[in-house]
């Protein structure tokens, strides 16, 4: 998708980052292309050893890039050690100055900046209301809570006002509740300063219920960009309809490119409307998928059939799973009320039909 | 279930460690009570009396050799910890590279070579210098006592920049702090324990020194400990105990607060 000139925050070109020599060479990054705009929340999304935390060091700094440009606002970084960079950090393991206290530790990044006393002094109060720590501010940071020792990395990223703030992986340590408290806390905060904020997860949830935009890696590549709307209901490849949620995966021959819009006849004869991942050569046969909420199970026929293999629980919905006549698997979610089940029972003949909005072709 | 085995439940464990004890310590708590005889004698109790301290106080001999103990000490102490720091944080806040272990050995070296072989090398390096410039001051003992020093204010001091979190260095340098500020600022406030483990330890080291001190001294160049072999040479009065009991307790002092400020974790 083109994006808007002039309005990039960080705009990476072509980045490579080799670890390693001869033999032994490893690319952590292959040639990665992506940009950020600004005010955004944007993902870094993929398993470890992706590369993400590594193309976030490579924007903060803490390492450099063997090939390509990091732009900030159309001025390259890449060569540029990390405090020269209007860019702060929050850690995964948060950093903060253990010999420090929490004002001090908020007010360490504009002290290095040689901002007046005062300035600092009204600053740090300012963060210490924004995240709420008021109260703990005389506190050294290790008579402080795991929540609260995030708050503190946070004021302390914010309190210089970076163009970027880069976040890596800096919920995981923390319980379930607050996990969940921190998301909110972290949007909000990131749409009361206004800045932009990159943020570096394993946690596809977490990802898709944050971002503005998610960025989809594997193996050192960028694999799709796009809404969490895109990603989940138009993955482009196996990996990310894989990695993101779950899905129904099907082989199907492609006919009448059009559009963006193809007919797909599936191996049960059936056809059905499908989308198409951008970047699709076409060939003959490909790989359809179809979210398992986005298909309904009947008695009568469908586009698909077969027999339920079993069938799960989870409160909100039910998942049935199903063996397809022609022996791929098929699972459907069905949502649950509280006076029927699920109206089908183990080994059941049951058709499963496909809405005409459900399908993505993918490319690879 | 078996139990494992543990040592504290074999036969003779109690005697072992008794004996060993008693070895250790009795010839010192013996030495420690004759420096309060009131006789002449270091092998009969003429009662109870401090005349020996006193003795020891008024012998100018002894108070300058004190004095120069302390004095080597001091400056051998504070060089060999600046150098100690300066090595540590090289050969830490480094990639390992070929050629590291072999730096670590170098730094290590006193620990390993002879002493007795450091002094004759010292004695003979240092009499040609001695020669050619005509300078025969403290100079020689506090070099020499700054060498063997190293090590010992190094160990520490590694072990603290080791157990650092690199990554607060990192957040220091993501929040404008150049290599200079954040060295001041973070690594420096941090590493201070271990620096002063280092300087501590380094001192006692040089105050207890009697090997290399004897070959490198020149005269009139005694420090406590090589004064004290010269007068046992000359037969054992009461006053040797009452300065080894004085020389005991400020070592005591010192390694107590060297435990204290190596255990401080923040």
């Amino acid at each position: 998708m083109p994006d808007k000139p002039g309005r990039n925050a960080i705009e990476v070109k072509n980045v490579r980052k080799i670890f390693g020599t001869g033999e032994a060479q490893v690319a952590a990054l292959d040639t990665v292309s992506v940009s950020i705009r600004e005010n955004e929340f944007f993902t870094l999304l993929g398993p470890s050893g992706c590369g993400k935390t590594t193309l976030l060091r490579l924007i903060a700094g803490f390492d450099f890039p063997s090939a390509g440009e990091i732009l900030l606002h159309g001025q390259d970084i890449a060569s540029l050690p990390p405090f020269k960079r209007p860019v702060n950090t929050v850690f995964q393991s948060y950093a903060l100055f253990p010999h420090m206290t929490v004002a001090e530790n908020i007010g360490f990044g504009l002290e290095m900046l040689g901002k007046p006393k005062a300035e600092i002094k009204a600053r740090v109060a300012e963060m210490l209301k924004l995240v709420k720590m008021e109260a703990l501010s005389g506190r050294r940071t290790s008579q402080i809570s795991g929540g609260q020792q995030q708050r503190v990395a946070l004021a302390r990223a914010l309190a210089p006002q970076p163009k970027v703030l880069l976040l890596d992986e800096p919920l995981s340590a923390l319980d379930y509740k607050l996990r969940k408290e921190m998301q909110i806390e972290l949007k909000r905060l990131q749409h009361e300063t206004g800045i932009t904020f990159i943020f570096v997860t394993h946690d596809q949830e977490e990802a898709l219920t944050m971002s503005d935009r998610i960025a989809v890696m594997s193996s050192g590549k960028i694999l799709q960009v796009g809404t969490p709307w895109d990603i989940y209901d138009k993955p482009a490849e196996r990996f990310v309809a894989d990695f993101i949620g779950e899905t129904n995966f099907l082989t199907a021959a492609i006919a009448n490119i059009g559009n963006g819009k193809v007919r797909a006849t599936l191996k049960s004869g059936a056809t059905i409307d499908a989308t198409v991942a951008e970047g699709f050569q076409p060939k003959d046969n490909a790989t359809v998928v179809v979210r398992p909420e986005h298909a309904k199970l009947t008695n009568g026929k469908g586009e698909l059939s077969g027999a339920v293999e079993n069938i799960v629980y989870f409160g909100t919905d039910t998942h049935i799973h199903v063996r397809l006549d022609s022996g791929e698997a098929f699972t459907v979610r069905q949502q649950n009320t509280r006076s029927a089940g699920c109206g089908f029972e183990r080994g059941d003949t049951v058709g499963i039909s496909i809405g005409n909005d459900a399908a993505q072709v993918l490319r690879d | 279930m078996a139990r494992s085995f543990a040592i504290k439940h074999q036969p003779g464990f109690t005697a072992i460690a008794a004996t060993c004890f008693v070895v250790l310590y009795l010839p010192i708590v013996v030495l420690v009570a004759y420096a309060f005889n009131a006789a002449t004698s270091t092998s009969e109790w003429g009662g109870f009396s401090l005349k020996w301290f006193q003795s020891a106080w008024q012998n100018s001999q002894v108070i300058d050799a004190t004095l120069r103990s302390f004095q080597i000490g001091a400056v051998a102490a504070i060089l060999a910890t600046i150098f100690a720091t300066m090595a540590a944080l090289a050969t830490t806040r480094t990639a390992p590279y070929r050629g590291l272990t072999f730096k670590y050995a170098a730094i290590n070296q006193p620990l390993m070579v002879p002493e007795i072989v450091t002094g004759v090398a010292l004695l003979i390096f240092f009499s040609r210098i001695k020669i050619f410039t005509g300078y025969s001051g403290l100079g020689y003992l506090i070099a020499a006592h700054t060498a063997f020093c190293i090590p010992f204010a190094y160990l520490p001091i590694r072990a603290r920049l080791e157990n650092m979190d690199l990554t607060l260095e990192r957040a220091a340098a993501d929040l404008y702090a150049t290599p200079w500020q954040t060295f001041r600022r973070i690594t420096l406030p941090l590493l201070w324990p271990g620096i002063l483990a280092g300087l501590m330890l380094a001192f006692v080291i040089s105050l207890d020194d009697v090997v290399i001190t004897e070959f490198v001294k020149s005269g009139g160049q005694d420090t406590l400990p090589t004064y004290m072999l010269g007068q046992i040479r000359r037969g054992i009065t009461p006053e040797i105990n009452a300065i080894s009991t004085v020389f005991l307790l400020l070592s005591v002092v010192i390694v107590t607060l060297f435990f204290f400020i190596s255990r401080k974790r923040d």
